[in-house]
């Protein structure tokens, strides 16, 4: 399993890949910004020179962004790749949104409402769909999001590393109890995780 | 000919194109600042965990209400219709728009629409689904969508009888010596945005009464059971709903294509390039409307090509960019409150137009969408910039429109109250966003405390400015008539004219300058002023 990259550091490398490269051009405009207004105040350059145009410059200043956008969307497309290529012997779980909650069906048929019990460092592949407005599953940690909508199978999936608690929240706008539909995946080690899932519902 | 009218009449049946902007100025404010104090609500309501001042159902309609009004009845009128009717006619030298009475009717439209919105709220409940309408929320909530939509319709109409108008204008209107390359950037901003406003505003207008089909008929376009699908609701919707930003943000960045030169007495950089990113973004950006649905499910090739267009039409808006800094450089600059907000405008689109970059990247987009970094994102770009050229524009115009100028110390005051509550609002709110906390949430969990409680404070300082920016522009009111025909050394021709301008604008013939953007002209004339001449 440890050939598998997880899609949470393709996604985070573009996003400081673009946020950086943002950051530079940011401070470089605005210190330019107010370095003129500063520089050539009225009172210091009464008379303004005539300056129209330099197609060099302008020239260079088109080639050059496209260069490096056309960069950034190489990056953004990368990371979203990771997140669609499922890889094999996932554990695959059927998710049904409903105004206002997430139940979980296992391939052992066992049921939950609101939260998930996973192994940890397997990858967790969630089949997901709508029985009747168009809600989203989003899991932040695991830097995935997906719209749950009736008629429609998507899906997503997520390498959980470590043990803990991570919150999943609907990010579709749903109605009244929108914000509040959320709930928590536990990870756990696999052997805990065997326990639970073969364990009888209690209700 | 014209039939003079006096008293109310003279401004309820008025055809002056600068009448019309005037009733489009007040009514336009009033939902503003309506919409501002709503967002106020809407913030103070998240800044503790829990129920505070708003229920949840209250909170779902204050947001959508906030949407709706900001966006239909503010950011894409607010520009064109205010300062567009005003100045459009005025910059190609001419003495109204085409189609003066149809002008009038849009005003009339655009009231008609304001009330519908009104008497939707009113009636069985307040509409709550954000203003996007999603279906099939939109068709199964009990609220009342169809009055709120059809509100959105009649807004549409009024929008696009005044594209119609302003483009119908420029090519047919224009002063006899004033070629295409010597019209003003602005009124080129609003050729641009008017073309997308006539072509983009039927999708929406369908996709609208649709909605209203569905609701009442339930016939199944958008209902899977019955062989529809909810996603070509999400695709007709963006495909105005995308290049409807462009409307939004194109007159305001023709705003700033002339505060700038006016104020650094320069001629603005690069003004064919500035022209052509105008048309450029106008295409370009109405065919990217698909990136706001990357999670949607739709195919993965759909979002390699809506990605691949999202980042080519970031270009035009970075030429407009460097064009306006490079424009200061060595010019002679004055500080005022137009240009303060000007300036403002860069920074704060800049900050926008490069959180968007994350957007329109596929896989950093998955995790951000549909958060409050989004939220933040859009309100850099359509407050921080169309709102912040929409008052640069006031400051600007206001002494041509009235012939009063305004005090600076206050403007000033607010302005800086307005940037600086900017900043504390939605700087925290990219990082809930990264931290995970979704839009439209009326509660949220205990790691998103923090920032929602500093954001609150910033909420409350932009509207003590915007405010105190819009009071001291209307005491201005009061005063006698102060202001010169060219308070601040323009070249372009509504600084020809007396200010306010009479009926027919020019009262001699203007001079159309073969360069737009010659100071020649006035940086003699200030030196003569300075030696005493």
């Amino acid at each position: 399993m440890n050939n598998i990259v997880n899609p949470v550091t393709l996604v985070d490398q573009s996003f400081y890949y673009i946020i950086g490269f943002s950051f530079v051009f940011l401070f470089a405009i605005t210190l330019v910004m107010i370095w003129f207004v500063i520089r050539y105040r009225r009172s210091k350059n009464k008379i303004p020179s005539d300056i129209r145009g330099n197609l060099l410059l302008e020239t260079v200043w088109i080639v050059l962004p496209t260069f490096i956008a056309l960069s950034m969307f190489v990056s953004g497309w990368r990371s979203y790749t990771g997140l669609r290529n499922v890889p094999e012997g996932a554990l695959e779980i059927q998710v049904e949104a409903q105004s206002f909650s997430w139940l979980f069906y296992y391939p052992n048929e066992k049921e939950t409402e609101n939260e998930i019990v996973v192994p940890v460092n397997t990858p967790v592949k969630l089949n997901i769909t709508s029985l009747d407005v168009i809600h989203s599953l989003y899991v932040p940690a695991f830097r995935i999001k997906v719209d749950a909508v009736n008629g429609i199978q998507t899906y997503a999936w997520f390498l959980p590393e470590k043990e803990g608690e991570f919150n999943f929240q609907c990010t579709e706008f749903c109605g009244t109890g929108h914000s509040e539909m959320n709930g928590v995946i536990r990870v756990v080690s696999k052997e805990e995780y065997e326990e639970w899932v073969n364990k009888e519902d209690e209700w | 000919m014209k039939i003079q009218y006096k008293g109310i009449r003279s401004w309820l049946l008025t055809m002056d194109h600068k009448r019309i902007a005037i009733l489009y100025l007040f009514s336009i404010l009033f939902w503003f600042l309506l919409a501002v104090l709503i967002g106020g609500l809407l913030r103070f309501e998240l800044m503790f965990r829990g129920q505070t001042i708003l229920s949840a159902e209250l909170y779902n309609s204050a947001f959508t209400l906030h949407g709706v009004i900001m966006i239909f009845l503010f950011i894409i009128p607010g520009i064109p219709a205010i300062f567009g009717n005003f100045f459009l006619p005025i910059q190609i030298g001419t003495d109204d728009v085409y189609f003066p009475r149809l002008n009038l009717l849009s005003w009339y439209l655009y009231m008609a629409g304001g009330g519908i919105a009104i008497v939707s709220l009113f009636s069985s409940g307040f509409p709550d689904t954000g203003w996007t309408f999603y279906v099939p929320f939109s068709i199964s909530t009990k609220t009342n969508v169809s009055t709120a939509v059809f509100a959105a319709f009649v807004l549409g109409m009024a929008s696009m009888l005044t594209g119609l108008n302003f483009i119908t204008t420029i090519h047919r209107m224009r002063h006899k010596d004033m070629g295409w390359m010597q019209i003003p950037l602005f009124t080129w901003s609003l050729y641009a945005t008017s073309w997308v406003q006539l072509l983009a505003t039927p999708v929406i207008s369908i996709t609208l009464l649709l909605v209203i089909i569905e609701r009442y008929f339930n016939v199944g376009l958008f209902d899977p059971a019955k062989g529809g699908d909810p996603i070509l609701y999400q695709h007709l919707f963006w495909m105005y709903s995308h290049p409807a930003v462009y409307i939004m943000i194109l007159p305001g960045m023709g705003v700033i294509s002339e505060i700038i030169p006016v104020f650094a007495r320069k001629s603005i950089f690069g003004y064919k390039a500035i022209v052509a990113s105008s048309m450029a973004i106008a295409i370009a950006g109405s065919l990217v409307w698909a990136h706001h649905m990357y999670t949607s499910g739709m195919s993965d090739t759909a979002i390699f090509v809506f990605s691949l267009l999202t980042f080519v039409v970031a270009i035009p808006s970075a030429i407009k960019v460097f064009s306006w800094v490079s424009t200061l450089y060595k010019g002679s600059i004055q500080m005022t409150p137009p240009l303060f907000l000007a300036l403002c405008f860069i920074y704060l689109f800049s900050v926008g137009g490069l959180t968007g970059l994350v957007l329109g990247a596929v896989g950093p987009d998955i995790h951000v969408h549909d958060t409050h970094f989004v939220v933040s994102h859009f309100h850099f770009t359509m407050f921080g910039g169309t709102g912040f050229a929409f008052f640069a524009a006031l400051h600007y115009w206001w002494p041509k429109m009235f012939g009063r100028m305004y005090d600076f110390k206050k403007a000033y005051i607010g302005a800086i109250l307005l940037t600086g509550g900017f900043m504390f609002h939605y700087v925290p709110m990219f990082i809930l966003g990264l931290q995970g906390l979704p839009r439209r949430y009326f509660d949220y969990l205990p790691q998103y405390e923090t920032g929602n409680f500093y954001a609150g404070f910033g909420a409350a300082f932009m509207i003590v400015g915007i405010f105190l920016m819009v009071i001291n522009l209307l005491s201005s009111l009061k005063k006698e008539k102060d202001a010169s025909s060219d308070p601040w050394g323009g070249t372009t021709l509504e600084w020809q004219t007396p200010s306010p301008p009479p009926l027919h604008n020019f009262i001699t013939e203007p001079e159309i300058l073969a360069y737009p953007y010659d100071f020649s002209g006035v940086v003699e004339r200030y030196s003569k002023d300075d030696k005493g001449e």
